[in-house]
Order: structure tokens, then C-alpha cells, then sequence
């Protein structure tokens, strides 16, 4: 393993290096194009345009008679080009929905160039071997000649999109807007829909038909879940695609049975899988970190206000009260509040061992504040909102852990500081003592 | 006489998966499920391979097993993608078939000396060999296997629209009425997946994965066309079908080409005839009309 990682990536042996840079050039030119596909939410045109090329790389080989790859390549270029047109024309003008539209351009496109192809196969062309490249791609026998093809196309595909970044950009999030500011909407998406022809058209030679949309579509999922500036997201789309291409091409290198397609296409995946799981802020973790602290954030917040309830009924500050005298105003979990308590005793907000506990005076402070808060907004409800007094109990339990310093003050001196709430509760300051 | 009964076997096959795939393909459309479809056709490939593997055969139910098991998994990853990983649904689509159909070539990479299913047959299957397997014979009459094969699936689909005709409908039509008055959404939702991974399997040596999809959609649209009254759009998808298999077969032995790849291209010429001339939702009576 370790030896042929050095031989791959020491590039000593030609064939190695056309691999590499093929394979970087389509993964990376296909990734940025397919941000743009991806936020305007057509994804799966990609799909459509790599089925949709097969016919008309047949008709140009039947009609030119030899293999010439510009000459298949144009021909590619123009029946995926023909396939977007359709499919737009048969959601502009039936009731058909863009997936079923998507579905009926895929398959019978695919459906002809293969019955083309068939046909080429059996007139026993000397010259036709090879044509199934664009179905299956054929990364691992990148020669010299198609890394002249594959560096044009990314070359004019990243000029294209720096050029018309702004432009792009504006079609992509917020069409409507593009339109009303008087921008050729519809030119751009044109535009837009060519340079994903193109890439397609490259990169199918790579992964093949179906792997395809998978170029567009995974590195620029992966992306997003790190950022949300989208220059940034293009970068790291063509840097995950660029990975992912030369660890496919590693594998089949190392491993000469295994097809370079479909790793690149499990590599990506598993980025992508990656992104969305350890990702900051937009990683399912981080997500699910948060959610869980704020609810045990919340959690922390009841017991310290039932604590210090309990303490205003009675009036008795230097008590211990027992988790089971708690347990018996709430429907809680011993088990959690156990744990809570705990949390709060290393924050110093409570004192005590195992079942009994008091407040500390910062637990005191805080289980007031949230008390405070919950009656400022029941009586903010009842005077200012007109919310009849049984109904208001609801939405302060909630906003007892949302209202802030900040907005509490701003509720306090608008009700002009009150002493009872709607219930005739009394409505606790920091400066009293009960 | 012999050569009769070849042109007819295939016809009769072509017909069936048309017809079986049709049925489901309506109630594909009308949820807007078109492309999951699409992915399911392809990512049962894995599961193929595997109880292939396991049971040395195409058409086992172990292989049925595998493959309707990846076809609940997959509308099950893509929902997963979707809600929980916040990755928009075309892109939870593209995502999820295009890793399982990876991983399903990378088997049979892996397997080669010991498989005999190629990319080629995955792409568009063998619908030419059908009358070659002969499964048994009855009145001196030979029947392929597949025939046999593809009549059951195309009993079983229809039994079970037939029979849960109204769920089916309902959880299309208004998912919001079933809800209320009790019908499972998500039974049926599963249940819809489950006979589409199947009918894709089994369709799957005789037409391959990708032009399968094209039995789901194409027909169905072409109905979706043509009439206002579900039944009907049932029965008409069902003729398109069958119309496409008959002039596909003679299409295909003319340019002495893919079965599969001529009917798939008939059904698009049907569509265009639809989206052209249609009554009420074609493009030129569209296009008088305003």
C-alpha cells in the first residue's frame, strides 16, 4: 500500500500524471459549475443532461463516420444542450411537473442513444470501440491528448463563472429580484445551463452516465455545510471535488481491479457524509450539541425557579429542600434533576449533597430573574396585549428563558415597574428580600 | 413459426414491465415522485449484487429481497438527508443513488470472476434472449421464464393497486384528508416504494436499470396528457405501454439495435405526440386556445 502511495504520487510514470491532472481538472471544473446547479435547486438536471448526451455523441460519430473526439464532444454538447430546452418546454407548457419532465428527457434521450449505440455496435465499425467511454467514463486511460480538452473546459468554466460571478449569483438566490432590476434573467440561466453542458460533457468521460450528477451535486452539499459565503463554498467544492478524483484514482491505481468511477463517487460521498456531520454550526453535531445544551440550559433554569419558589412560599431561606419534595410540584425525572442540580452546584448556583439542596444568592438572583420575568410578561400580555389572565401562563414558560437583560427592562419600565402580576403574585426586584 | 413466437415473447414481455412499471408510474407522477423513482432503479443495484452473491442467482427471492430492501432504504436516506441533515431534496436525491449505485459497480468489480451481471446488462438488460430461457412447457407450447416471471409481477402490481386502490389514491390526491380520516400517509408512501424496487428488479434483466425508468415515467406522462379521469389515465398509460413495446420491437429489429432502447424511444415519440396534439393539455391546443 505504502509503495505504490509513493509510486502514485512521486508521478514517475506518465500515464500516472495524465490520471491526476485529468482527474483533477473534471472534478474541480464540474464542482463549481454544480454549486450553482445545486442552489437553484436543480441538481438533478445534471442527471438528465449526462443521459441526455448519448444520442448525440452517436449521431456525430454516425454522421462523421470516425471518432473524433471534438466532433463527439460538439455533438454531446448539443443534445445535452437540446435536453434542457425540453425539458423547460415541457414545464412551461403542460402540467407536467419539472421531476416527471426530468424522468421523461432521461430516459428517453438515453433510451435512443443507446438504441444508437446498439446499432453502431452491431454495423461493425472498426472505429466505433470506445464510444461507450461516455457511458461507463474511462478515468483510469486518460492519455495526453484529452488533457488538452478537460484543461480548455475548466479553464473556460472558471473564466465563465468569475466573470459573471455577481450575475450568476444573483439568478441563483433570488431570480425575481435579478428580473426586476431589468438583468436578462433568462440569457444568464442560459448561460448558466450551458457551462453545466459542458461540464457534464467532460466529466461523464471520467465516472460515466449515471456517476455524473454526483460530480455536480455531492461537492457542493459537502461545501455548504461549512460556509455560507459563496465564493467560499466554490473553493472548497473544487477542492473536496479535486480530492475525491485523485483518491479514485489512487484506488484503482493501487488496486488495478477497481473501477476509478465509482471510488471517486464514494469519496465524495463520504466527504459530504463527513461535512454533514462534524461541520461547525451547520454539522448535524453541532446542531445537535446545541439543541441539547439549550435544553438542559432550560432545564437548569425550572429547577432554579421551582427552588425559588418554593423559598417565597414559605419564606425560609436556609432550608435544604429534597429532590422528592421537588418531584412533587413537577413532572420531572429524579434522574435529571439529580443531574441538573449537580450542573448548578459546580456553577455555585446551589449548595448541598446527593437529595438536598439550597439555593446559593447567585441561584437566588437567577431563579428570581426568571420568576421576574415570567410575571412581567403575564401582565405584559393581560394590560398591553388584552390577553385574558388564564390564558397567558402558556408563553411565559416559554419567554421566562428567552426576554434578555436588555428587552426585561424595557418590559419593566413600559408596566412601570409593577408589584403584582394578573394572578396578584407578587412581582420579585433584585432589591427586595422576601 | 418459430421465429413468430420469438417476435411475440418479447412483445408480450416488453408489454408486461411496460404495464407493471405504467400502473405505478401514475401514482409516481402525481406525487411528484418522478425522480425518486429514478433513483431507486439504480440504487437496488447493490442489493442485486449482494443477494446475487448470495444466492448464485438472478431471479431468486433472495435477489427480490435485496433489492426492495434498498429501495425502502434508499427513499428512507434520501427522507433522512433531507429532514434531519438539512440537504435540500434534489440534491438528497442526486446524493444517495449515485453512492449506492458506486457501491453496487464497486461490488461487481470486486466479484468479477465469480458474477456474470456486466455494466452493459445493467444499463439495458436482455430482453432479446428472453425466448432462449425456456422456463417450462405447456400443451407443446414453450414459455420463457421471464415471460412466466413478468406475467406474476404484473399480477401482483395490479392485485395490490386493485386492492389498495383507495389508500393509494387518497394519500396521492389529498395526503392532508387521509391524514385526517385515519389513512396511513406513510404506509402507503412504503408501500408505493416497495412495488416500485420490486417491479424494478424484476424488470431489471429484461430492460435494465436506467431504461426502466423510462417504463415508470414516460407512459404515465403521456396518459397524464391525455385525461382528467384517474382510471382512465391507468388504463391509457397501460396502452401506451403496449403500443410502444409492438412498434419498439420492430423499431429495434430494423436498425438491428437495443429492444429496450427502441421501446424507451417510441415511448418518447408517443410523449411528443401527446405534448403536440393532446385535447385539453396539449401544446397547440395551448396555443389555440389563448
Amino acid at each position: 500500500m505504502l509503495r505504490s502511495f509513493i509510486e502514485f504520487f512521486s508521478f514517475s510514470d506518465p500515464n500516472v500524471v495524465y490520471v491526476v491532472v485529468g482527474t483533477l481538472l473534471i472534478g474541480a471544473s464540474s464542482s463549481i459549475v454544480g454549486c450553482f446547479t445545486v442552489l437553484r435547486k436543480r441538481s438533478l438536471v445534471g442527471d438528465a443532461i449526462a443521459h441526455a448526451v448519448l444520442p448525440g455523441v452517436c449521431l456525430a460519430f454516425l454522421l462523421h463516420g470516425e471518432k473524433d473526439p471534438l466532433i463527439l464532444l460538439l455533438g454531446a454538447f448539443i443534445s445535452g444542450w437540446i435536453s434542457i430546452i425540453v425539458i423547460d418546454l415541457i414545464v412551461e407548457n403542460t402540467r407536467i411537473k419539472t421531476d416527471a419532465a426530468l424522468g421523461i428527457v432521461l430516459s428517453v434521450f438515453f433510451g435512443l442513444g443507446i438504441l444508437l449505440l446498439t446499432h453502431i455496435q452491431k454495423t461493425g465499425n472498426a472505429s466505433q470501440s470506445g464510444l461507450d467511454s461516455f457511458l461507463f467514463g474511462k478515468a483510469a486511460s486518460i492519455v495526453g491528448a484529452d488533457l488538452y480538452t478537460f484543461g480548455a473546459v475548466a479553464v473556460l468554466l472558471m473564466v465563465a463563472v468569475f466573470a459573471f460571478f455577481r450575475e450568476f449569483t444573483l439568478i441563483s438566490f433570488d431570480p425575481n429580484y435579478a428580473q426586476s432590476i431589468g438583468m436578462p434573467v433568462k440569457w444568464y440561466q442560459l448561460v448558466l445551463s450551458s457551462l453545466t453542458v459542458l461540464a457534464v460533457t467532460v466529466g461523464i468521460q471520467a465516472v460515466g452516465v449515471v456517476l455524473m450528477a454526483a460530480l455536480l451535486i455531492t461537492p457542493a452539499v459537502a461545501a455548504r455545510f461549512w460556509t455560507h459565503r459563496l465564493w467560499l463554498m466554490i473553493v472548497l467544492a473544487a477542492l473536496i471535488g479535486a480530492i475525491a478524483n485523485v483518491s479514485g484514482a489512487f484506488i484503482s491505481y493501487a488496486a488495478p481491479r477497481m473501477p476509478t468511477g465509482p471510488w471517486i463517487i464514494v469519496v465524495l460521498t463520504f466527504l459530504a457524509m463527513f461535512s454533514m456531520f462534524f461541520a461547525p454550526q451547520r454539522g448535524f453535531l453541532s446542531k445537535w450539541r446545541k439543541a441539547r445544551s439549550s435544553k438542559a440550559r432550560i432545564f437548569e433554569e425550572n429547577v432554579l425557579k421551582l427552588l425559588y419558589q418554593l423559598e417565597e412560599k414559605d419564606g425560609n431561606k436556609k432550608v435544604d429542600r429534597s429532590i422528592q419534595e421537588m418531584l412533587k410540584r413537577r413532572d420531572w425525572k429524579h434522574s435529571e434533576v439529580k443531574a441538573a442540580l449537580k450542573r448548578l452546584d459546580r456553577r455555585a448556583l446551589v449548595t448541598g449533597q446527593s437529595e438536598n439542596w439550597r439555593l446559593s444568592q447567585e441561584g437566588r438572583m437567577e431563579g428570581q430573574r426568571i420568576v421576574r420575568i415570567h410575571r412581567l410578561w403575564e401582565l405584559y400580555l393581560t394590560t398591553v396585549m388584552k390577553v385574558a389572565p388564564d390564558h397567558v401562563h402558556e408563553t411565559a414558560e416559554v419567554m421566562e428563558h428567552i426576554i434578555n437583560p436588555p428587552l426585561e427592562k424595557k418590559l419593566m419600565r413600559l408596566l412601570n415597574k409593577p408589584e403584582r402580576d394578573p394572578h396578584d403574585s407578587p412581582i420579585p426586584y433584585a432589591e427586595d428580600d422576601i | 413459426m418459430d421465429f413468430w413466437f420469438n417476435d411475440f415473447w418479447i412483445i408480450l414481455c416488453g408489454s408486461l414491465v411496460a404495464m407493471s412499471c405504467a400502473i405505478l408510474g401514475c401514482f409516481l407522477i402525481l406525487r411528484k415522485m418522478a425522480m425518486v423513482g429514478d433513483a431507486i432503479s439504480h440504487s437496488v443495484l447493490p442489493g442485486i449484487v449482494v443477494a446475487f452473491f448470495l444466492s448464485g442467482s438472478l431471479s431468486s427471492w433472495t435477489v427480490m429481497l435485496g433489492a426492495t430492501s434498498l429501495g425502502l432504504l434508499t427513499t428512507f436516506i434520501i427522507e433522512m438527508l433531507n429532514k434531519r441533515g438539512g440537504v435540500q431534496a434534489d440534491a438528497a436525491i442526486g446524493l444517495t443513488f449515485t453512492f449506492l449505485f458506486a457501491v453496487g459497480v464497486i461490488l461487481i468489480a470486486a466479484n468479477s470472476g465469480n458474477l456474470h451481471i456486466d455494466q452493459d446488462c445493467v444499463l439495458h438488460g436482455e430482453i432479446a434472449y428472453i425466448p432462449l430461457d425456456i422456463g417450462t412447457t405447456i400443451a407443446g407450447i414453450e414459455i420463457p421464464r421471464q415471460a412466466i416471471i413478468l406475467s406474476v409481477l404484473f399480477f401482483v402490481i395490479s392485485t395490490l393497486v386493485y386492492l389498495g386502490y383507495r389508500g393509494l389514491f387518497l394519500t396521492t390526491f389529498d395526503p392532508e384528508y387521509a391524514d385526517a380520516i385515519g389513512v396511513k400517509t406513510t404506509t402507503w408512501h412504503y408501500l408505493l416504494m416497495a412495488a416500485v424496487s420490486l417491479a424494478t428488479v424484476v424488470s431489471f434483466e429484461s430492460v435494465g436499470a436506467i431504461l426502466v425508468v423510462a417504463f415508470l415515467i414516460v407512459p404515465a406522462a403521456t396518459a397524464y396528457l391525455l385525461t382528467d379521469h384517474f382510471p382512465s389515465m391507468l388504463l391509457l398509460s397501460c396502452v401506451v405501454g403496449i403500443l410502444s413495446s409492438f412498434t419498439g420491437y420492430y423499431l429495434a429489429v430494423y436498425l438491428d439495435g437495443s429492444i429496450a432502447g427502441a421501446i424507451s424511444t417510441m415511448m418518447g415519440v408517443f410523449f411528443s405526440l401527446a405534448f403536440l396534439f393532446a385535447p385539453k393539455h396539449g401544446y397547440l391546443a395551448k396555443r389555440l386556445s389563448t
